[in-house]
């Protein structure tokens, strides 16, 4: 039996803690009376994932089984996750590839034989052929992408784009035209975090600009409290406008799973253990993935993390009707992940590690890195942030001034020239966004590359949007100072340094929350 | 008898300079310096339309450090009358009357030594106002000589006297500082770069330098077209702070050309095999280079469009790759000294005077040398990039 996540009270007794920073991890002492929230245990995995699939699409809810919508001379459109979930990758086989595998099994039973698969990337990067193969496996991957039946999604690709209609708030919803003219939509989701699925997976992962503006953009960012909880997240309210407009038009078959909290395993095992549980075994995997990460050369440590590979187990799976599938799905990543604290902290401590949704097999380059601590783990609350209103909020990570030029070129740009004149998410917003969304050489890229859209460093920087709005200070421990500075946050060396310089807003002795996070955790906090 | 900074021919120290130069900077202003305080004669005004000129500031410009590091191109030996005293960023009092100026006069100096000055029938290039493409430097009644600065017979800046045609001289306005009029020669030179660039409304410009030359072409091309985004490349703060003062709309670091170029104007970008240096596809409409190195030339071919036209404004060096002229049909224009008639139909010079008394130029002077520091003000000038300052004088009348 799995235990539940807990808050620890620092005290005498308690050993140094883990903080994840990049690529590399720290043992640190945290001042006695910080609470340092634990995420749950990962749940008890479901025994035959095989048998749970078939489960799930022969006994959907509230939508007819997925044998009986699927017939010959049919147009059938499988849509799936991208490459950002879950993170870490997971080992395989990919539960995706499993699903996949089992809706193709029941088509082919039907005798349909036009169908495409497409990665749901909207203005992510597309995915490499190993990448695509990695997700769907090879047998899949073997008889669909040679024949151009397995592709990424172009929201670029204005001729295979279809206008769907308004939302009664005026947002246009276009997606991808075959799923969008197909006779049934199969969308296979990886529900990794609360803020995944439900309506966001369709009517964002195979929507173009036009349509995603509408909710990527400062004002909504700033408004959703939290991403975590649809019911409370702008962003959620709009995906959920499209996302009634879209199943108007279009045949939806929702398949949304979810993945316990089994994240490290190996030799970085440790890391998903409580530090005083720590066995003689994981005090020297400790020791020895610290020494050796602080030794080894960058290419190497990169390596090392960038090659880790999850053996998540699937603890549901349901399909059907977008909406009561993805209820479900919440109320299992909400078991897995929900952590009851008791109210908010004068400073809240995040470390963020070396891994963010726009990152894999990539760099993490410093508005990533801020992306990860601001948008990702400060947000990962229920009820209230972690942190009070105008409290302080301190991060962790080397925030090393590298970037990918091939996965992330209009990032450079952004740094650069963007955040050289405003770091405010709405001047940010009218002044360059519409430059960088049309720039012919950024969508060059997206199209043809393995580049991100143009305008996604913005989506990141409105990311962050609620954490500036709500932090009064904003330090990272260990960070490089020219990176952070440009960014307009400040930079210490040591935690103790951090708090001394918030101390004018918070006062020397504040109350303070530590998320130890990852494994993931929401911080329900009351 | 005069105190004057004498540059002498020793291809030892020539070659010395240029072996090491570039890696022990201090021999450039040390023993490698082909350089010298002297006390000589006097140069003498004794014809018809000359005039003796006591230099109360003499700036140093790119040019005579060339000299001095040795990286100016002997193809210029032929145009110069070694030795001679160097400074023709001038402004200065007349010791006599000179024709409708009289004595007295401050002044500042057009350097060319034009068929005018030589008492020799108009070349073509004179007789049309274009003075500084004059094809008669090397004759006349003076010894040969580009420019006052680089002739045997006319003395120069960086001396306690000197001689100069009436054709030569604009009056200096009161109210103009000392410390602005000695601007006036480089600004003249910009004003005459920023009609050779032929701006049209609207079009984007790329100046690659942020030195002197960089700083004022940039100031010209603002003030005198209707020039759209203007990028500058500058390396250190203060020349960023005044590349905007100047009329910059943007500042690139050198590594951030060609992406700040490509983002500025939609370009694609392009990375040739086996290192090669990478370049655009589209960019800026005019790419004016102010350095004159191969690194920025090359850099200011790479970047511009299809069509577009790339003004040399820097002493150019050599090895550059002139395949993008050739591929992407660009126009390359040099620009030399200013003309007597530019398109404006007025001297560079007036047009520089007017310029210098509305710009923001106070402090653009940021330091002041007796002669006999030469060493440290030559050194001040090798850095003077680092070190903040646009443009390093030497102050004469302390000397």
């Amino acid at each position: 039996m799995s235990r539940p996540g807990f808050v620890l009270e620092v005290d005498d007794r308690t050993p140094p803690l883990i903080v994840h920073n990049g690529e590399g991890f720290l043992l640190e002492r945290f001042p006695l009376g910080t609470r340092v929230v634990y995420p749950p245990e990962a749940l008890p995995a479901v025994r035959d994932v095989e048998e749970a699939i078939q489960n799930a699409l022969l006994n959907p809810i509230e939508s007819e089984p997925l044998p009986e919508l699927l017939h010959a001379g049919m147009r059938l459109t499988i849509a799936f996750d991208d490459i950002s979930l879950p993170l870490p990758p997971m080992k395989k086989p990919d539960i995706r590839q499993r699903v996949i595998e089992a809706v193709l099994e029941l088509a082919a039973q039907a005798g349909v034989d036009d169908v495409e698969i497409i990665s749901a990337n909207a203005l992510h990067r597309r995915l490499t052929p190993n990448e695509l193969r990695d997700i769907v496996g090879e047998r899949v991957f073997r008889s669909f992408f040679p024949e151009g039946k397995l592709y990424n999604f172009d929201a670029e690709d204005s001729d295979n784009l279809t206008h769907l209609g308004v939302t009664k708030h005026g947002e246009d919803v276009e997606i991808s035209k075959r799923a969008a003219e197909s006779d049934l939509l199969v969308y296979v989701n990886v529900n990794l975090v609360a803020m995944d699925g439900g309506h966001k997976s369709t009517s964002i992962g195979l929507a173009s600009y036009k349509s995603l503006k509408h909710h990527h953009n400062s004002h909504t960012m700033i408004h959703s409290r939290s991403f975590m909880d649809h019911k409370a997240s702008k962003m959620h309210h709009s995906a959920w406008r499209m996302g009634e407009v879209l199943t108007e038009h279009v045949k939806v078959f929702q398949i949304e799973t979810t993945l316990n909290n089994d994240l490290f395993s190996g030799g970085l095992g440790f890391l998903q253990k409580r530090e005083w549980e720590w066995s003689l075994k994981d005090q020297a995997s400790m020791l020895a993935a610290k020494r050796g990460l602080a030794a080894a050369p960058n290419k190497l440590r990169h390596k090392i993390y960038t090659d880790v590979r999850s053996p998540y187990g699937l603890t549901g799976i349901n399909a059907g009707k977008i909406e009561p599938v993805h209820e479900k799905t919440i109320e299992m990543v909400h078991r897995q992940h929900m952590v009851e604290v008791q109210g908010q902290a004068d400073v809240g401590v995040i470390g963020v590690p070396y891994l963010s949704p726009y990152n894999v097999n990539s760099v993490m380059n410093p508005i990533l890195a801020a992306v990860m601590g601001m948008g990702y783990h400060f947000n990962a609350y229920r009820g209230n942030p972690i942190v009070r209103k105008d409290g302080a909020l301190i991060l962790y990570h080397p925030v090393p001034y590298e970037f990918s030029q091939l996965h992330h070129p209009s990032y450079v740009d952004f740094f650069e020239e963007v955040l050289s004149e405003s770091t405010d998410p709405a001047t940010i917003e009218a002044k360059f966004e519409k430059q960088y969304a049309e720039d012919p050489w950024y969508i060059h890229l997206y199209r043809t590359s393995y580049a991100y859209h143009g305008v996604h460093p913005f989506y990141m920087w409105y990311w962050i949007s609620h954490a500036l709005d709500h932090c009064g200070d904003i330090v990272w421990v260990g960070a490089n100072r020219k990176t952070v500075e440009r960014m307009g946050f400040r930079s210490a060396s040591t935690l103790q340094d951090a708090l001394e310089m918030v101390s004018h807003s918070v006062g020397r002795s504040p109350s303070i929350t530590y998320l130890h996070n990852p494994p993931h955790l929401i911080a329900d906090v009351r | 008898m005069m105190l004057a900074l004498e540059m002498y021919r020793s291809p030892a120290k020539y070659l010395a300079a240029k072996a090491v130069g570039g890696r022990i900077p201090g021999m450039l202003t040390g023993p490698a310096a082909p350089l010298r305080l002297v006390t000589i004669n006097e140069p003498k005004a004794d014809r018809e339309g000359w005039a003796r000129i006591r230099p109360i500031l003499s700036g140093i410009c790119g040019s005579d450090l060339g000299m001095v590091t040795g990286s100016t191109k002997m193809y210029f030996s032929a145009v110069v009358s070694l030795p001679f005293v160097p400074g023709h960023e001038i402004v200065g009092e007349l010791l006599d009357d000179c024709e409708d100026l009289p004595k007295g006069t401050r002044v500042v100096m057009d350097s060319v030594l034009t068929c005018a000055t030589r008492g020799v029938e108009l070349c073509e290039g004179c007789a049309a106002g274009n003075t500084n493409r004059c094809d008669r430097i090397t004759v006349g009644h003076l010894k040969p000589g580009l420019q006052t600065g680089f002739c045997q017979d006319t003395g120069g800046g960086w001396g306690n006297l000197m001689v100069a045609h009436r054709s030569q001289l604009y009056a200096v306005p009161e109210g103009l500082s000392d410390e602005r009029a000695v601007l006036v020669e480089p600004l003249a030179g910009a004003v005459h770069a920023a009609f050779r660039a032929n701006v049209q409304p609207g079009q984007s410009v790329l100046i690659s330098g942020a030195g002197a030359v960089g700083l004022f072409a940039t100031l010209a091309i603002r003030e005198l077209t209707q020039a759209g985004r203007i990028t500058v490349v500058a390396k250190h703060p203060k020349q960023r702070e005044l590349a905007r003062a100047f009329g910059a709309s943007d500042v690139v670091a050198p590594d951030e050309v060609f992406r700040g170029v490509r983002r500025s104007t939609g370009a694609f970008r392009l990375k040739p095999d086996l290192g090669a240096k990478e370049f655009l596809l589209g960019g800026v409409d005019i790419a004016v280079d102010a350095v004159g190195s191969k690194d920025s030339i090359d850099t200011v071919l790479r970047v511009t469009k299809a069509g577009g036209r790339v003004v040399l404004s820097g002493m150019p060096s050599t090895g550059v790759d002139l395949s993008p002229v050739w591929f992407r049909e660009l126009d390359l224009a040099g620009t030399y000294a200013s003309a007597t008639s530019e398109p404006n139909g007025r001297p560079a010079f007036e047009t520089a005077l007017e310029l210098a008394g509305r710009a923001p130029l106070d402090g653009v002077v940021g330091a002041k040398y007796p002669l006999y520091r030469w060493r440290e003000a030559l050194d001040h000038a090798h850095s003077a990039g680092r070190l903040g300052t646009v443009k390093v004088a030497f102050d004469v009348r302390a000397s």
